[in-house]
């Protein structure tokens, strides 16, 4: 588990952790007035693996992401607000947005904060992030291309054509795997012929790391000790980090009243919260409510004057701008 | 310089100069390192760049395309080579929901300069599987340039246009046109996007593509034996299309033959007789006639392969029906020569 290296750090962490969160309830509360015109995948309770995965990175790092992935947006770049504008601009379909419009939620991407491409067709950026590693042994440079994506994606058979390729050549890929038990609405035992997602990854040549998902210091610190080990030792890391959606699939509502899962009680639910877990952490190693409200409050202000421009701006006009000729 | 060489060779000078010029061009693929190197395309480019820039590829077609993605956005060129056109449907989640939009869904932000090649099977018996030239379904989609060259010299100057070009091109070669031996100038630069009137002539128009724009020539010059001077257009890439040049054609001669390697029904054939007729409709003498393969898959036996696959023999009875001329015999024409010239095994 990994320890802050200065009140700084451990500040820096939460304003991630909260960023993403209340990021994600601005979308909530927003969506039921019909302006963003986009499907959601929202990631409450993915926090946890989302900053600390993002935490631990070297700044050359090259993310890719799936549909799920405002959480991975904002832990990498919602500290530039001009990333932050773009995020809730693409979210209302304006021209300022990330795609300009024409992206929406599941194609999010900020090549210059490190998030090259995310992709609504569940895994197939993950090959991407091999390329990309690829791209950088062939330079002899040490970039870390990382693929972030759910459970579900390692039935497809692109995730093993994409983990066969990068152990072969030994590339400096992160495959981290934000296992929640679901796609959509069916579950792991549902659809998989084997037990044990860490136990397949050891069959290959890779470093294989699993662990809880809802803390974010055990996040960072599996991530930091697995950059390490495959500096040494190039090859492949296969994380996998367990979570819990707490809302729907897709959409703001949480949905336990379908029936296909019970709800938790509060007490567990309460465990589950990577930002609560965190809150407990902040308490126990001596910083105060007063301290962390200062933290909530800048990124409520930032959070709302994101949003309140991304209402103000234009819808783009121009659909065949950057169309092949 | 100016030199005759094989259509493999000028493959393969096109590779070697851009992996000369530029670092970042780089080359995988199934097997394209081994003994026979995709029919000879692949020459000694191991030899002289080394296995980093152009080495061979697991069965794993869709990541490997995903990787080519992956490494054209981080700055490489990379050029995936297919054995066969088929293969690339393994491919086609990365292809047409990845590759062909990532440049305007950030609107400009991101590009992906990747080349893939593929060869179009034809030899003997290549069958239903190994017999595809995908150039209609891949340039369906907004986002792919498509080209296929049909001579030496279009094998190298596209082929290095292509490479240079910051976008996703597919680079179909039939196999039969790696029997040609052509003069290829290597400083002659070819764009995409730009058809080319091989054969100037005033009766009709025949607009072809790929090795069917082989079989035009063959057919031109029976007609030309028999006082029919026809106009043979190649059409070089389908996206970007090369509107102006069809249509100054269609207009000049009032009469098109759309010779197509690839079945007429929703294919590429289709889409240039709805813009002829769209464009060209006052000028034309008679409906646009389209040649393509027969309806079925394609069969492996020699008899049937000679009714599955179109010729010039086809091309000829077309204009002659279109000119409403009788039909010459054609008793002593040599058809499918390049069928002769193969002898396997693949």
């Amino acid at each position: 588990m990994y320890t802050p290296r200065s009140r700084q750090e451990a500040l820096a962490i939460y304003r991630k952790l909260f960023l993403c969160r209340h990021g994600e309830e601005a979308i909530i509360r927003e969506y039921p007035s019909d302006e963003i015109r986009t499907p959601v995948h929202l990631g409450v309770g993915l926090e946890g693996i989302a900053v600390g995965v993002c935490h631990a990175l070297p700044p050359t790092a090259k993310s890719f992401g799936q549909l799920r992935n405002h959480c991975q947006y904002l832990a990498l770049c919602g500290h530039d607000p001009r990333a932050l504008d773009a995020f809730f601009a693409e979210l209302y379909g304006k021209v300022t947005g990330v795609g300009q419009g024409r992206a929406g939620s599941m194609h999010l991407a900020w090549p210059d904060g490190g998030l090259v491409s995310t992709s609504g067709i569940v895994g197939s950026t993950i090959s991407l992030a091999v390329g990309a590693a690829l791209a950088a042994k062939y330079r002899g440079t040490d970039e870390v291309a990382v693929a972030m994506f759910g459970d579900a994606a390692i039935e497809e058979g692109e995730f093993w054509e994409s983990l066969n390729f990068a152990c072969l050549h030994k590339l400096r890929v992160l495959f981290v795997c934000e296992d929640n038990d679901l796609a959509i609405h069916t579950f792991a035992h549902q659809r998989r012929g084997f037990k044990s997602i860490p136990d397949v990854m050891r069959g290959f040549d890779c470093h294989v790391f699993d662990g809880d998902g809802t803390n974010v210091l055990k996040v960072i610190g599996a991530i930091q000790t697995a950059l390490q080990l495959q500096a040494q030792d190039p090859r492949p890391v296969f994380a996998c980090f367990r979570w819990f959606r707490f809302l729907e699939h897709c959409g703001p509502n949480t949905d336990f009243n379908a029936g296909y899962r019970p709800k938790p009680d509060d007490a567990i639910l309460q465990a589950l919260d990577p930002i609560a877990n965190y809150e407990l952490w902040l308490a126990r190693n001596g910083y105060d409510s007063a301290e962390l409200r200062v933290v909530r409050d800048e990124v409520i202000a930032e959070v709302e004057r994101s949003i309140a421009a991304a209402k103000a701006a234009p819808y783009p006009a121009d659909l065949f701008k950057e169309v092949i000729s | 310089m100016i030199r005759k060489m094989s259509f493999a060779e000028a493959i393969n000078l096109a590779m070697a100069r851009e992996m000369e010029g530029d670092p970042n061009v780089c080359a995988f693929g199934v097997d394209v390192k081994d003994h026979k190197r995709t029919f000879n395309s692949g020459k000694d480019l191991v030899e002289k760049f080394g296995s980093r820039r152009y080495f061979g590829s697991p069965l794993s077609e869709a990541a490997a395309t995903g990787i080519a993605i992956g490494a054209a956005l981080s700055g490489l060129r990379p050029v995936h080579i297919h054995a066969r056109a088929d293969f690339m449907l393994l491919a086609m989640n990365q292809l047409v929901n990845m590759a062909s939009n990532k440049r305007w869904l950030l609107a400009g932000r991101l590009k992906v300069p990747m080349v893939v090649r593929a060869i179009i099977g034809r030899s003997w018996g290549q069958g239903a599987q190994h017999s595809k030239t995908m150039h209609s379904t891949l340039a369906h989609f907004p986002g792919l340039k498509v080209a296929l060259p049909a001579s030496c010299q279009d094998g190298y100057s596209l082929l290095r246009s292509a490479i240079r070009d910051d976008d996703p091109v597919i680079f179909l070669e039939h196999r039969w046109l790696y029997f040609l031996n052509e003069e290829v100038d290597d400083e002659l630069a070819v764009p995409l996007g730009q058809s080319k009137v091989v054969r100037s002539g005033t009766d009709v128009t025949i607009v072809a593509c790929s090795w069917m724009v082989v079989e035009a020539m063959q057919a031109a010059a029976i007609l030309f034996r028999n006082g029919v001077e026809a106009e043979v257009v190649d059409v070089r890439t389908v996206t970007p299309l090369d509107d102006p040049t069809i249509m100054t054609s269609v207009r000049k001669t009032g009469r098109v033959i759309i010779a197509d390697y690839d079945w007429t029904f929703v294919g590429f054939s289709a889409e240039l007789s709805a813009r002829i007729t769209e464009s060209c409709f006052s000028y034309l003498k008679s409906a646009p006639v389209r040649i393509g393969l027969a309806p079925t898959p394609c069969p492996t036996t020699r008899s049937l392969e000679d009714e599955f696959y179109p010729s010039a023999c086809d091309i000829v009875r077309a204009a002659e029906k279109i000119l409403g001329l009788v039909e010459v015999n054609l008793a002593g024409e040599d058809f499918y020569t390049y069928q002769k010239l193969f002898k396997g095994p693949f």
